[in-house]
């Protein structure tokens, strides 16, 4: 047998000199061939002693039947490898650019202990995109077993539980509170990460399957969980974490101020960067600073850098703490972007007109380990220095969307404010079932979207079952699989 | 997509319009608003419900001509097309029996204290109604809240029509003549809100103002819309628009809403440039 590449067989991307100067994505994919090499990289292991699955199963939240579909494509068989991959995961073009791959799949890739990994996301992609590129075939509509189910919320959870549903035969209603359909797909993810092209392909898709999206209606506000729950047999809350936290630091509220999600907001769902062809305005000044050390953080950063600006990440522990993936982080600083590690902001100081024209920040080093294992920051007396600054954006966290819970009184939440689930992520009010952000917080588009999935499933149980009784459990401790 | 069922001018320069809206119909209270965009390109912007009819499945709403949206929106016509609305947001006002209220309404927020009149009325309140615009043909909806109202008072600031000068200094000879109010409820431009928090301050009389910041979703997302109320940071379309105006950093809100005044005038003036409706 021929020795297997140690690397990755490497993805065209555009340059970074290049790419700073357009909104377009920055890999470029695989062709057919390049896909057939790296798949032959792929051992085809056996599950581990006393494990199910294969290791990269293993690592993936929804075990994708990864030496399988990985298979298939090194024999040419594409279109076996999107069915495969399908089979667990409706939403491959969009897991394959944005899973944290690197802690799931490819983190577990016996391959990843010498060399480097299979580039399973990669090959994920490929077929997504090969599948896109030959328009979907949809599949034959089931007959309508007559129930009715609602969707709150069109992120990847609530379009996954929709499509499952719909493809059983349920009659399928999606409330989405803004004029499009995608959650942070369409809102946070940047164009240059997620084509929103893709995102409207894949709702497309799973319109044709039957479902309906209602946009502009804002479940709690416009008709209320209590009013659905009349109207329909089977609720799913998937309403996501849209609360953008603050530091709560003097001048936090002066001009050139914004929370992340405000300036991801302006500039992918509304377009800013295309003002005033589009009609959202967006004022960038020249020397930005984005506050964390997350995704949303590299995004926001990576966005500034394309309109041009100076960008500084400020993040207050060091590089190995910072919570985006690898790639972004890479991504960013090949892109000019500049870390200033161990720092926070205390206070922002504004111009007469009330704009931001300086930050004050302090210094940290670390010390022990906190609960979450990390080492905590400490801040370092007297080390406070003044930064000149024109723009901040505030990326430190979103908190869940409080719109339906506060409306609905019945609701248990948590004391960080996410809908309470057991198991079957069913809810403390008869048939409501939660999944996604608005339990979890923070967390991954595959963890949503096997939400999706997982409640698609609870809900088929229930209400397929003859006497339909109503079961909460008690709150579970979701895991970071499904 | 929704339907412009009547349009009507209010004055030259603030329309109203009626459009079909069934869901939000049934929902709307006075003190909420919508988001709306007109189309593939539009910004979302907030304006008040004026009015709604659940018989009829529409809702009212006024805007005066500010920038390129509401200009756009003023030239729309009857049997057009709005891309999205998305409400009733924000809280609704709190109506109950206080007494005396004052209702004041300075140039499109006379349009928008309209529903508040109605309510306060409705709810057994003496109401006086105290409106102000800068000339007669901006004391919109006139005839609409006397009907609602114990009492109206009118201020111009070119005195084409009652009190001749602010409507703060209308409403502050009013209690110095001796009326005594036990809410003032204040809607229209920033600086008049102020004005009439600081006039209510010294007399100690609970003041309420709806709030108008720049705002993108309307849902509490963003984080556009903040306010400083009480020296606490505030959503104003989640945790308002209405506060206690003698808590509200009005001058804040005010640099707040110059964030993008330079992006405005661009596109206003493109749009005046490309569309043959800018007169
Ligand atoms: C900038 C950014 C970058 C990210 N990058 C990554 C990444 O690279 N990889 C990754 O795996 N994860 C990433 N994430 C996290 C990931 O996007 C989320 O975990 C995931 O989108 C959660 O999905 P969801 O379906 O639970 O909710 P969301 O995607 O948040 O969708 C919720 C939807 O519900 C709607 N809604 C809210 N309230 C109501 C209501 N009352 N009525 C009707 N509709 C309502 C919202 O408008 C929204 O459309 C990122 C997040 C952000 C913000
Ligand atoms: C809760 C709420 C209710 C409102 N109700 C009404 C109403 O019933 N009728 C009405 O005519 N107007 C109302 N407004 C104000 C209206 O939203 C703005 O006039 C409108 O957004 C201006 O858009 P534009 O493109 O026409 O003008 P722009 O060119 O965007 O702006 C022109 C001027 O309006 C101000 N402005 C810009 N955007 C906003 C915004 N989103 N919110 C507030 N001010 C803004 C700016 O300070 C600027 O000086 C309301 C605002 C809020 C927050
Ligand atoms: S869904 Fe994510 S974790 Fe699972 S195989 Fe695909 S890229 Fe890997
Ligand atoms: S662990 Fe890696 S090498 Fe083994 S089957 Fe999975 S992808 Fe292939
Ligand atoms: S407008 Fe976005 S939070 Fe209020």
């Amino acid at each position: 047998m021929a020795k297997v590449r140690e690397t990755k067989v490497p993805m065209p991307e555009q340059p970074p000199e290049e790419r700073i100067k357009n909104f377009k994505e920055v890999p470029l994919g695989y062709t057919p061939e390049m896909a057939m090499e790296e798949a032959k990289r792929c051992l085809q292991c056996k599950p581990r002693k006393g494990k199910e699955f294969p290791p990269c199963v293993e690592g993936c939240p929804v075990n994708v039947n990864i030496p399988e579909f990985i298979k298939a494509i090194k024999e040419g068989r594409f279109d076996d490898a999107i069915k495969i991959i399908k089979d667990k995961n409706s939403l491959p073009a969009i897991t394959g650019r944005v899973c944290p791959y690197e802690n799931q799949c490819e983190g577990n890739c016996t391959l990843g202990k010498k060399h480097e990994p299979v580039g399973i996301g990669r090959l994920e992609r490929f077929a997504a995109d090969y599948e896109r590129a030959k328009g979907f075939t949809i599949p034959e509509k089931p007959k309508p077993n007559g129930k009715k189910v609602a969707i709150i919320g069109s992120g990847p959870a609530g379009l996954t539980a929709a499509a499952d549903l719909a493809k059983k035969g349920y009659d399928v209603t999606v409330f989405e509170a803004l004029h499009e359909p995608g959650g942070v797909l369409v809102y946070g993810i940047p164009e240059f990460r997620l084509p929103k092209e893709i995102v409207r392909a894949e709702v497309e898709y799973i319109k044709a399957l039957g479902v309906k999206i209602l946009t502009d209606v804002v479940v709690g506000k416009t008709i209320t969980l209590e009013e659905l729950l009349n109207e329909y047999d089977a609720i799913f809350v998937s309403t996501g974490a849209g609360l953008p936290n603050f530091m709560n630091i003097p001048g936090e509220n002066l001009n050139g101020i914004y929370s992340a999600n405000e300036f991801l907001t302006r500039l992918n769902l509304m377009r800013a960067y295309q003002f005033p062809e589009y009609d959202t305005p967006i004022k960038v000044g020249n020397k930005v600073a984005v506050i964390g050390g997350g995704n949303v953080a590299m995004d926001c950063a990576r966005w500034a850098r394309r309109l041009g600006k100076e960008v500084y990440i400020v993040y207050r522990r060091t590089e190995a703490e910072m919570p985006a993936r690898k790639e972004e982080i890479e991504h960013a600083k090949e892109e000019g972007i500049k870390f200033l590690l161990l720092t926070a902001p205390i206070r922002y100081i504004g111009d007469e007109k009330g704009w931001v024209k300086q930050m004050e920040c302090i210094k940290f080093e670390l010390g022990e380990p906190d609960a979450s294992g990390r080492r905590r920051p400490v801040p370092i007396k007297g080390s406070e220095f003044i930064m000149d600054i024109d723009t901040v954006v505030v990326a430190i966290g979103q908190s869940p969307n409080p719109l339906v819970p506060q409306t609905t009184p019945k609701l248990k939440t948590t004391k960080w404010g996410t809908i309470e689930v057991d198991e079957e992520l069913r809810t403390s009010v008869e048939r409501v079932w939660a999944g996604g952000d608005i339990v979890r917080g923070d967390s991954t588009v595959i963890l949503a979207m096997g939400d999706g999935r997982k409640a698609s499933l609870s809900i088929d149980k229930y209400l397929s079952s003859p006497d339909r009784k109503w079961e909460f459990k008690g709150k579970a401790e979701l895991k970071d699989k499904n | 997509m929704y339907r412009i069922v009547k349009k009507q001018d209010l004055a030259p320069t603030i329309k109203k319009f009626e459009i079909q809206a069934p869901l939000i119909a049934k929902k709307a209270k006075p003190g909420q608003f919508v988001v709306i965009r007109i189309d593939e390109k539009g910004e979302r912007i907030p304006l008040t419900l004026v009015d709604a009819s659940p018989e009829r499945g529409t809702i009212t709403i006024a805007a005066l001509e500010a920038g390129k949206t509401t200009k756009k929106l003023n030239s729309m016509k009857e049997g057009d097309y709005i891309a999205n609305i998305a409400g009733p947001l924000g809280n609704p006002a709190e109506i109950a029996h206080y007494g005396t209220v004052a209702c004041v309404g300075g140039g499109v927020g006379i349009a928008c204290i309209y529903p508040e009149v109605k309510a306060f009325k409705k709810a057994g309140n003496y109401v006086i109604s105290i409106l102000g615009a800068r000339t007669k043909e901006g004391l919109i909806l006139k005839e609409e809240i006397k009907e609602f109202s114990d009492e109206l008072y009118v201020a111009t600031d070119d005195g084409s029509e009652g009190f001749h000068g602010f409507v703060h200094l209308l409403l502050k000879k009013l209690i110095e003549e001796g009326k005594r109010f036990d809410l003032v409820v204040a809607v229209g431009p920033v600086p008049m809100m102020k004005a009439v928090a600081e006039t209510t301050k010294p007399y100690g009389i609970k003041t309420i103002v709806s709030l108008n910041p720049i705002m993108v979703d309307g849902t509490g997302m963003c984080g556009c819309c903040r306010v400083e109320v009480g020296g606490k940071t505030k959503f104003a379309c989640v945790d308002g628009p209405e506060f206690d105006a003698h808590q509200v950093d009005f001058d804040l809100l005010m640099a707040r809403n110059r964030r993008f005044i330079e992006e405005e005038r661009l596109a206003l003036k493109k749009f005046e440039e490309s569309c043959a409706c800018g007169r």
